[in-house]
């Protein structure tokens, strides 16, 4: 489902090269529920940009699908983004002057769905993730716990065949993680392919396996198998 | 949702920076549509007053000398009556009312009087050649009296004198001058001999002050076979749009009719030049200054705006969304704010011509709706120019440096 052949992603900071990805070479299958684990400056969520379309790399090529993420303009990468990526941050990043029910159907305002399969699409997300009385409400009007379930909610609007997810559980307390983790666990068994960024060793026990970077590289044998 | 439900709810999510931005493009749009509201009466305003006068340019032989300007028209050279065609089929702008004139001395009872001859106004509308293109064809703006409120019409016998036009008149029928009816006891209904021909008096003329009182007046073609001169005139009396003049119909006659002398009544004129000209370039100078400080106000606005929602549009470029719809996102915004701002300014700005426009310019105003359009013309082109360059650096933001915490 995910590839990288040979990725390197370097900045200029200051004068100096810095090599966020060196030589990085992995294969995703679909329906996988990959960690990346590692130091912070690791290069963990530059992985992950560059996995969704968001940083082009210095070298090499990503696929997803089959299909060259690069190698399209940047017209057709967004419309790859929307129809085949969802993303999840650490910081929830919804709107905030936007209601739940509106939150969840910004994805789909992108995806041209029409104003009330959006409602009926929003609202039965909304109540996938257990906030069916709470529409209406804005972010600043929900704990952190609701605000991420409503940026499940938005990931899954698409129907995405890949979910990138940054620290979902970085700002929650352990049993609202336990709660989102069973979302992700939910929508992994539903056939959807997981790479999961993280700090947290019990989250990354979740997935089905768990791959470490240092200095922007894959660690030899720093692989392994966690569960399933 | 659509794009327009993101964009109104973000607009009033940041009402008080918002605030700024909308208050200079509605005060400097009020601004300018009260100065043009109010200059469109003062100019109408004026343009009757003109109009009141009688003919403000003379049309002479190139010879004439110009002692009195109401009796200029007694020259002994003569031009022909051909010239009248020349101006009436041109594609001049502001020629209100033409007169041409033949004057001749005649004697009656042993005193010397002024013989006028006029063409009525059935006679241009009947020549075929001087339709469409013509003076009757033109539409009538300035120079034409406009319904003023409490503003009464003149009677009509004081209108026929002024602008010398009269609707219809007979190869056997005279107007005459009230001095010259007193002198000679003549009353309407009455004949007199001009000439060797004999007229029917239909109307006496109210007192005018000047020469043509008197004067009589007859059809122009009877006075030019009576004169035996064919068809030749010695002057054409021109309402001239005053707007018009100050554009230049005076030098543009003159080009038209290069054999021909072309007079004005200068004095008023250039009064009217002055205030139009002042009142122009007032409008011009707040449309700058509306321009600089309103497009300052929103650009700046719009930048801070594209800064406080890079994390915004780096999720939204994440959820999928391209440069296009973040450009869109941007101009729509703009667009609503000109047309809030452009409607307000309208409003505003004819509620303070219509309050301060009488103790300013001395003159009743009403609302002008069709500055509505202006308005929202300008408005709208002030805030999307301003807002191009921040949408475009929104649209082209890097999505990954935009979430910054990835």
């Amino acid at each position: 489902m995910l590839r990288m052949q040979s990725v390197s992603k370097s900045y200029s900071h200051r004068g100096r090269t810095v090599n966020a990805m060196d030589n990085v070479t992995l294969e995703i299958p679909a329906g996988d529920f990959v960690a990346v684990v590692g130091p912070s400056g690791s290069g963990k969520s530059t992985l992950l940009l560059v996995l969704g379309g968001m940083l082009s790399p210095s070298a090499g090529e990503v696929f997803v699908g089959g299909q060259s993420v690069y190698g399209i303009d940047p017209k057709e990468r967004a419309s790859l983004r929307q129809k085949k990526i969802g993303f999840v941050f650490q910081t929830f990043n919804l709107v905030p002057y936007l209601s739940a029910l509106e939150n969840v159907q910004v994805p789909l305002l992108i995806g041209r769905v029409d104003e009330a399969e959006q409602k009926t699409r929003a609202a039965a997300l909304l109540e996938r993730v257990g906030l069916g009385d709470r529409l209406d409400h804005k972010p600043s009007e929900l704990s952190v716990g609701q605000q991420q379930r409503v940026a499940l909610a938005r990931m899954l609007a698409n129907g995405p065949a890949v979910i990138l997810a940054d620290e979902p559980t970085g700002n929650l307390d352990p049993e609202t993680s336990q709660e989102i983790l069973s979302f992700l666990e939910e929508a992994n068994r539903e056939g959807r392919t997981i790479v999961m960024v993280t700090h947290d060793m019990r989250a990354a026990g979740k997935a089905r396996r768990t791959l470490r970077l240092v200095d922007g590289k894959i660690v030899p044998n720093g692989e392994s198998q966690t569960n399933g | 949702m659509r794009l327009r439900t993101l964009v109104w709810r973000e607009l009033f999510e940041r009402k008080n920076q918002l605030a700024t931005s909308f208050v200079a493009i509605l005060l400097g749009i009020s601004v300018i549509v009260s100065i043009k509201n109010i200059t469109f009466y003062s100019e109408k305003a004026v343009a009757r007053e003109l109009d009141a006068l009688g003919a403000n340019i003379m049309i002479l032989p190139k010879s004439a000398s110009l002692q009195d300007y109401y009796s200029s028209d007694m020259q002994d050279e003569e031009f022909p009556e051909e010239y009248v065609a020349r101006l009436t089929t041109s594609d001049l702008q502001g020629l209100d009312n033409l007169s041409p004139k033949l004057s001749v001395p005649v004697e009656l009872r042993g005193k010397r009087f002024t013989l006028t001859g006029i063409l009525p106004k059935n006679e241009f509308q009947a020549k075929a050649a001087w339709q469409g293109a013509g003076i009757f064809g033109r539409p009538q703006g300035c120079g034409v009296v406009v319904k003023m409120p409490g503003v009464a019409d003149a009677p009509a016998k004081e209108t026929l004198v002024r602008l010398r036009v009269i609707d219809d008149l007979s190869g056997t029928e005279a107007l005459v001058g009230a001095d010259m009816a007193a002198a000679l006891n003549i009353k309407e209904g009455d004949s007199v001999g001009l000439l060797g021909q004999s007229f029917t008096v239909s109307a006496v003329l109210p007192s005018t002050g000047t020469v043509d009182d008197a004067r009589a007046f007859a059809h122009l073609h009877t006075v030019q076979k009576l004169a035996g001169k064919g068809s030749v005139i010695n002057a054409i009396e021109v309402v001239g749009c005053c707007n018009e003049i100050s554009k230049g119909l005076v030098q543009k006659i003159n080009r038209l009719l290069p054999e021909a002398k072309v007079v004005t009544i200068t004095q008023i004129v250039d009064t009217q030049i002055k205030t139009n000209g002042m009142m122009s370039k007032l409008s011009l100078l707040f449309l700058g200054i509306i321009v600089l400080v309103g497009g300052a106000s929103i650009a700046n606005y719009m930048y801070a705006n594209v800064f406080e929602r890079r994390r915004e549009i780096g999720t939204l470029m994440a959820l999928g969304a391209g440069s296009s719809m973040v450009l869109k996102m941007f101009l729509l915004k703009a667009l609503l704010l000109g047309l809030v701002g452009g409607v307000g300014g309208f409003l505003l700005g004819t509620v303070l011509a219509v309050s301060l426009g009488p103790r300013i310019a001395g003159v009743p105003v009403l609302p002008m709706p069709v500055l509505v359009l202006w308005a929202l013309g300008v408005a709208v082109a002030i805030s999307l120019a301003a807002s191009y360059f921040p949408a475009r650096r929104a649209a082209r933001l890097d999505p990954s440096s935009a979430l910054q915490e990835i």
